[in-house]
């Protein structure tokens, strides 16, 4: 067993783990944040990125011991209180997910594309940048519109405005 | 998994020493490929010594003619490096196209040059570029480092540190990859320095990475992809698998060779 402190969605967290402990491992079995998921545990589908210093990982493919002193961003540290982060809101805007496996993932990558390159993003980019993430069910026209549509909100500063669609 | 212990040095010359102090231990870079290992249990070293913290393994330099590369150094670092950009463009695209960008924001140069996959991208690139790789012992020049399939000439303990490439602009890199895997079914790396042309070739060959000496005769009358008109690779000692037969990857070779030499050539 080794010990292990981390910054969690700004909060510190401390714990004492196996080393084979994987990120996604200690995050959904130490820390209960389940939003974060494993999908094929081979690092190819991308339900398990999370942000590690500002970068999206794959979680299931880093040791937890590795991030010792490093600062985790998750799926549950996007919204703001009970206000959605701008990409989920697009997401739920544009009807970006269907059973939503993927979903936590493919939002934490939509944000780390917008980190590297910009609010304006075409969607040649956004298909390229995705390569990571596999989506099952709906195919990605969806999921591309509401990164586009959440990357452009994303410079506004604000949640994009409802349509009235509801 | 099986059970290991942790070790996470601070420098390069910490981890040499853990290494031989420790039974049956692995150096863990940006763990891309042991990890998933592991999970098989295709592996179970008693002991991971992880570079991540080794600040003196990172980092991009401009030295002279040479460009130098800090073993950890990640992916993403090398594709977004306006060092490498400028020293060697097609280096940079080569590492902006390795895996997805959750991979190159952990995979690192070492740990892709120490595993040396047949399909691996950086292979094609050192031995084609005539890069050095540096080790805690010695110097190496990658047509001695690369000696077969997942093997180097790296002996026991030895750590890489960084890999020095000369610079050049005339040079190209074309994959076919595999969709699924991201890996190379045939990727060809195309560099001219001086009146020196060398053609590297990986995902293709039963042994790994190697050379292409009739394209580089042929390029050597004349830079231009038209050179390579009607050259084919023969079948013989490539790679045949699920996903391409040794004619496909070995016809891809003359196909891929030619983008390579457009994008050196500044025609693709």
């Amino acid at each position: 067993m080794a010990n292990l402190s981390m910054t969690v969605n700004g909060k510190s967290v401390t714990a004492t783990v196996d080393p084979r402990t994987l990120l996604v491992q200690f995050l959904r079995e130490n820390l209960r944040l389940t939003g974060t998921h494993v999908g094929c545990d081979t690092s190819q589908c991308g339900a398990c990125v999370v942000h590690l210093d500002g970068k999206a990982v794959k979680a299931c493919t880093t040791l937890a011991l590795s991030c010792e002193g490093a600062s985790v961003t998750t799926i549950e540290g996007l919204a703001n209180g009970g206000t959605l982060h701008p990409m989920q809101e697009a997401f739920r805007e544009h009807h970006g997910l269907q059973c939503g496996f993927c979903t936590p993932g493919m939002i934490m990558s939509a944000v780390d594309i917008v980190n590297r390159r910009g609010n304006s993003l075409d969607e040649k980019t956004i298909r390229e940048d995705l390569d990571g993430n596999i989506c099952r069910c709906t195919g990605y026209h969806n999921i591309v519109k509401a990164v586009a549509a959440g990357a452009e909100a994303m410079g506004k500063g604000a949640a994009p405005v409802r349509q009235a669609a509801e | 998994m099986y059970a290991f212990t942790y070790h996470r040095p601070a420098t390069a010359r910490q981890a040499a020493s853990l290494l031989a102090k420790k039974e049956d231990a692995k150096l863990l870079a940006g763990g891309h490929t042991l990890l998933p290992t592991m999970k098989q249990r295709l592996a179970s070293p008693g002991a991971l010594v992880d570079l991540s913290s080794c600040a003196d393994l990172k980092g991009i330099t401009r030295k002279g003619r040479n460009l130098v590369i800090g073993a950890m150094t990640t992916h993403a670092e090398v594709a977004a490096s306006p060092e490498v950009q400028e020293a060697i463009p097609a280096l940079a695209y080569l590492a902006s196209h390795i895996g997805d960008p959750h991979v190159r924001h952990r995979g690192t140069i070492g740990g892709s040059v120490a595993n040396n996959d047949p399909a691996a991208d950086y292979p094609a690139a050192l031995l084609a570029l005539g890069a050095t790789v540096v080790t805690n012992k010695r110097k190496l020049a990658a047509e001695e480092f690369f000696s077969g399939l997942y093997e180097t000439a790296l002996d026991e303990g030895e750590i890489i540190v960084k890999v020095s490439f000369p610079a050049t602009s005339k040079a190209g890199y074309a994959k076919f990859r595999n969709p699924a895997s991201r890996y190379a079914l045939v990727g060809v790396f195309v560099a001219k320095r001086g009146s020196e042309i060398a053609v590297a070739i990986t995902g293709a060959g039963e042994g790994g990475v190697f050379r292409w000496p009739e394209a580089e005769a042929a390029l050597k009358a004349r830079f231009a992809g038209k050179s390579l008109d009607g050259l084919k690779h023969t079948a013989k000692g490539i790679n045949g698998d699920i996903h391409a037969d040794a004619e496909y990857r070995a016809h891809l070779i003359g196909v891929m060779a030619k983008q390579a030499v457009a994008q050196a050539t500044g025609k693709a």
